[in-house]
């Protein structure tokens, strides 16, 4: 399985950053993940053969990390925090909100594969709360009118 | 975005450049940028570690220690290689700082990393950044470009004969592996499960060879030591608690924001001049110090300076210093609920302490919130916290168990008041009846 010309070159100079091949693991799985939605069957058995490992041991390094799936998701992946400073600042209401809208509950998937929905964790946006994270993407200081314009553009970019 | 604020009181040392395009190399140059790498080159690495220690600088991430200290724990001779490894995987709720040095000023913690290098004669280090944080990998990776292209970094550096190589690393989200033995395993390509210690990071770390480190914010703060001296770092702030640090202000406040502020600022003055106060009308009922797993403080305890010893002293902890601010409208259980729902979410399962307190902790804390609550239930949260405390491999189950010591402690009237059924006294008109259960 090859990926893109981007993610070859990058694989190829990250594994020559550290002694062992495996230290790459990590951060090729989010980038394997980024270019091809999930870390399918597939994308899992070629990085274990790359960096020499047992498709188990990519498995169990997988389910240690809150970022990578292995199952398909939206295209926009609106991860809401709701821990305490976000909290304070209305992230549960948002959460719930932006749960209406969509008409998903936490991991669900719109129908038509545009939005993911998740509860997150704190990712850094204490004093900006609100916070909203969109696939990289920060979103502060929110509403659920600006949260509402802010996935009406989303969803303007996926049906592009 | 994350939007920069300022207050007349700030003293910006690592704050110094924000705003002004550091990002870019002849910039971050122009500013006084890769003076003190140069500087540390031509000094004795045991004179760059005594430098450090004097100027009284103490870990920024959360555990206050004397940085050059941490430092000379480092053999000299070693049959395996050296490593310097950046903490960058910022994730204790209430704290937002190493974002922006990473945004503003990511040659200085490239800078940082150099000097801890030199100073323990390490040829290979680290920046790990948390995944979540990819634009600012982004701005970090072509930092570290920008640094190779011009001879700071790779063989020969600066012309001086010392080889040194800084890499990216990126994380995919976990905030266990912000514990510095979890952040090795995870860049050793492993699940971050913490490692037992002794043996200590700086004698056996990355591959068995020695390792320091530093959070990210105490790396960015080395440069401005070694230029601005010792002396000058630690009167910035308190005796054994020297320099200036980034407090992240959170929470029912006027005027939220990341300030750089002396080491030993008084909590109120924070609180109300900086801060700007609480909105609305509404008055203080807790105040978290320095992120989630620092006890909260009451109203009467928070003429305290901001310091690790003043805080320790007063029960608490100086953390990360995500300072989150708690208004009267605010329901304790709910909160002791949300903070021990993140532990339990991120606890890595490795010690049963942990696993199974975290998770028990978090039962009944719902089972309370939601009114089926007993009251021998109050007095077994906090003899089942206490009982956590010291038997983990790393801090995480310290980390849930003291703030919610604390909760039951210092509001017990509250839990009290959740008892027989009665509805949470500071639930809204039409609030949600269920959040939405964070599954893993």
């Amino acid at each position: 399985m090859k990926f893109s010309e981007e993610f070859e070159q990058r694989f190829a100079e990250m594994v020559t950053h550290y002694p062992t091949k495996r230290s790459a693991l990590v951060p090729t799985l989010l980038y394997a993940q980024d270019e091809v939605g999930f870390l399918s069957d597939e994308v899992i058995s070629e990085l274990a053969s790359r960096l020499a490992l047992t498709e188990l041991e990519v498995r169990n390094v997988i389910s240690y990390y809150s970022m990578l799936t292995t199952k398909p998701r939206g295209k926009f992946n609106v991860q809401v925090c709701t821990n305490i400073a976000c909290m304070l600042r209305g992230g549960e209401e948002l959460l719930h909100h932006c749960s209406k809208k969509l008409g998903i509950g936490h991991k669900g998937t719109t129908p038509d594969g545009m939005f993911t929905l998740e509860e997150v964790e704190c990712i850094g946006a204490c004093s900006w709360a609100p916070a909203v994270q969109v696939n990289y993407d920060f979103h502060e200081n929110l509403t659920t009118e600006k949260m509402d314009k802010v996935l009406d553009e989303y969803k303007k970019r996926g049906t592009q | 975005m994350a939007e920069l604020v300022s207050h007349p009181d700030e003293i910006k040392v690592v704050t110094r450049r924000f705003g002004m395009g550091a990002t870019n190399i002849d910039r971050y140059l122009e500013l006084d940028g890769y003076k003190a790498v140069q500087k540390a080159l031509a000094m004795p690495p045991d004179d760059v570690i005594n430098l450090v220690k004097n100027s009284g600088l103490r870990g920024r991430g959360g555990a206050g220690f004397n940085t050059g200290m941490k430092w000379s724990f480092v053999p000299k001779q070693s049959p395996k290689p050296k490593y310097v490894l950046c903490n960058g995987d910022e994730s204790e709720p209430g704290t937002c700082k190493d974002r922006l040095i990473f945004e503003h000023d990511p040659h200085s913690v490239i800078e940082g990393v150099m000097i801890a290098a030199i100073a323990v004669q390490s040829h290979a280090g680290y920046i790990y950044i948390r995944g979540e944080y990819r634009y600012l990998s982004v701005i970090m990776q072509k930092a570290l470009q920008d640094a190779y292209a011009r001879g700071f970094l790779g063989k020969n550096i600066f012309g001086s004969g010392y080889d040194l190589d800084i890499y990216w690393h990126g994380g995919a989200g976990a905030y266990e592996v912000g514990e510095e033995s979890a952040l090795m395993e995870s860049l050793e390509g492993k699940r971050g499960i913490p490692r037992i210690r002794p043996p200590f990071p700086a004698v056996v770390g990355l591959w068995g060879g020695p390792t320091v480190i530093n959070n990210a914010e105490t790396l960015a703060s080395v440069p401005h030591i070694i230029l601005g001296g010792a002396e000058w770092y630690a009167s910035l702030g308190t005796p054994k608690n020297g320099g200036t640090r980034l407090f992240c202000l959170s929470g029912h406040l006027n005027r939220p924001g990341v300030y750089e502020l002396p080491m030993g600022y008084n909590l109120k003055k924070m609180i109300y001049e900086v801060g700007g106060g609480i909105p609305n009308g509404r008055s203080l009922k807790a105040v978290v110090p320095g992120g989630s797993s620092t006890p909260a403080l009451k109203p009467e305890e928070i003429d305290v300076a901001m310091d690790f010893d003043a805080l320790m002293k007063a029960g608490s902890m100086l953390g990360s210093g995500g300072v989150v601010v708690l208004d009267d409208t605010t329901c304790m259980v709910k909160f002791a609920l949300r903070t021990i729902k993140f532990y339990q979410h991120e606890s890595c399962g490795w010690c049963i302490p942990c696993r199974e307190g975290t998770d028990w902790l978090k039962k009944t804390l719902t089972r309370f919130h939601q009114g089926a609550g007993l009251m021998k239930d109050i007095d077994n949260i906090q003899y089942l916290s206490e009982n956590m405390l010291g038997r983990t491999f790393c801090p995480l189950g310290d980390a849930a168990a003291m703030p919610t010591i604390a909760f039951v402690k210092k509001w017990r009237k509250e839990f009290e008041d959740h008892l027989e059924g009665r509805p949470c006294p500071f639930e809204k008109e039409g609030a949600i009846e269920q959040l939405p259960v964070l599954s893993h």
